[in-house]
């Protein structure tokens, strides 16, 4: 356990400490993000390794699998990561939220077919995703600097410096057996990247630059899920006239 | 007729009436997100062309059920941000037809995924102002539920309505997200580089669908 956390948590060190040796200054630089010119960097580095690698096998994971599989991987990996969920809902002192994911965990681990059906969303048992990140944000710690991660893509500080322990605590981590929790790593990197096959595109399409378009997003998402759904409103809606004339 | 279908009848016509009278008086928030969302839904699940990605019947759909409660003219002012008053009416109307173009054609692509989905309205949140109001909603399917949240304004004066003035999708704020973009281009080229730059994206759009 401890071995695989040095592991995990040195590239992190290294790369926070690269961070904060300061990197070339962006002109129009925003206060949220730094280190604008270093994360530019890596999200092309992460870009091109998606088009030629991971995106690529991950069209073919939907093209050749059924869907039905799919969905039954999906729900599967999904129980999963209930757990941890439950875990950091009950950090964030979310007393329903933690009763109700830990009876999605056994409604779907047990009526489920050990979670190969998401027979709990059907009974109203809402899916919550949390993360060691959103509790930190919960108990006030700020995000700090964007930093976009290797691979993994948008972050921040604190939620890169939680990114090691959410790895930790999904339960797929709990296989002793080595080729079984790199087995579960690839096809839950299948899974995710298939879900986002069209949004990538559309956020390709959408934006007039797409390193903006993703970092504005992630940490308004990222704001709106500490707050579970709402949060304080802090963009000016005042400035314009407010009705057609 | 029998006793039942007569009182059928009567009840949806009671409701109708209903409905009628509390869209002329005032219509709440939610009703009224609903109502539009709904029939939004059920003119895609009718019509194959719109999920084929026609964007000439998207355009066209967006146009007859979107547009009219859409202040769409305050969404684009937002995203400029403070260089907005500073453009002529001629620019204006460039940004917006632009802008709306952008958007219909990225979106357009999602009303393929459209089959069995249901919008969950939810219980307003309480105390907020009729100016700046926000109705959140939940589209559920197949997968993860889908957040949806609506701003809205009340339309003063007569035949007092509402309209949508900026969009959440999954947590994610339309206009506050494309600020930062249009900012950008604006400092680099002033207005027409942001109107040049909305070009050139739509025209690759165009291309690629």
């Amino acid at each position: 356990m401890m071995m695989s956390m040095n592991r995990w948590a040195m590239p992190w060190l290294v790369l926070v400490l690269f961070g904060l040796q300061g990197c070339a200054t962006v002109q129009n630089a925003d206060a949220r993000d730094p280190w604008e010119s270093m994360n530019r960097s890596v999200y092309k580095f992460n870009d091109v390794v998606d088009n030629v690698a991971i995106k690529p096998v991950a069209q073919a994971y939907v093209a050749v699998i059924p869907s039905l599989v799919r969905t039954g991987v999906h729900n599967f990996l999904g129980n999963l990561s209930d757990v941890w969920s439950m875990a950091n809902s009950a950090m964030q002192l979310k007393g329903q939220a933690t009763a109700e994911t830990f009876m999605r965990i056994n409604v779907n681990t047990f009526l489920g077919l050990g979670g190969l059906l998401d027979v709990a969303t059907e009974m109203r048992l809402e899916k919550r995703k949390e993360d060691f990140g959103q509790t930190l944000g919960y108990w006030g710690v700020k995000p700090g600097p964007y930093l976009v991660l290797p691979l993994l893509g948008p972050s921040t500080l604190r939620d890169g410096l939680a990114t090691p322990l959410d790895m930790q605590g999904n339960p797929s981590q709990a296989f002793t057996d080595e080729a079984t929790r790199n087995a579960l790593t690839t096809v839950r990197v299948l899974d995710v990247r298939s879900g986002l096959l069209q949004t990538v595109d559309v956020i390709k399409a959408a934006s007039l630059d797409p390193y903006t378009f993703v970092r504005d997003a992630y940490l308004q998402k990222r704001n709106n899920d500490i707050h579970d759904g709402n949060p304080p409103a802090d963009f000016d809606y005042s400035e314009s006239e407010s009705t057609t004339p | 007729m029998n006793r039942r279908q007569g009182l059928t009848v009567l009840g949806a016509a009671c409701l109708s009436l209903g409905v009628g009278a509390a869209w002329a008086s005032e219509e709440a928030p939610e009703a009224f997100v609903k109502r539009i969302t709904n029939d939004t839904l059920e003119t895609i699940k009718a019509d194959k062309a719109l999920r084929n990605g026609d964007i000439a019947k998207i355009m066209q759909l967006v146009d007859d059920k979107l547009m009219p409660h859409v202040n769409f003219r305050r969404m684009t002012s937002l995203a400029t941000g403070p260089a907005w008053r500073k453009a002529t009416p001629e620019q204006q109307g460039r940004l917006q037809t632009e802008f709306k173009t952008l958007l219909v054609r990225t979106y357009a692509g999602a009303l393929s995924q459209v089959s069995d989905q249901v919008v969950v309205v939810k219980p307003l949140r309480a105390g907020q102002e009729d100016k700046n109001l926000v109705v959140n909603t939940e589209v559920r399917g197949k997968g993860d539920p889908i957040q949806l949240d609506y701003r809205l304004e009340k339309t003063p004066g007569q035949g007092a309505g509402w309209m949508i003035f900026d969009l959440n999708v999954l947590g994610v704020w339309l206009i506050e997200n494309y600020r930062t973009q249009f900012t950008k281009e604006i400092n680099a080229g002033g207005i027409d580089a942001l109107i040049a730059s909305l070009v050139a994206r739509n025209k690759t759009n165009a291309k690629a669908s």
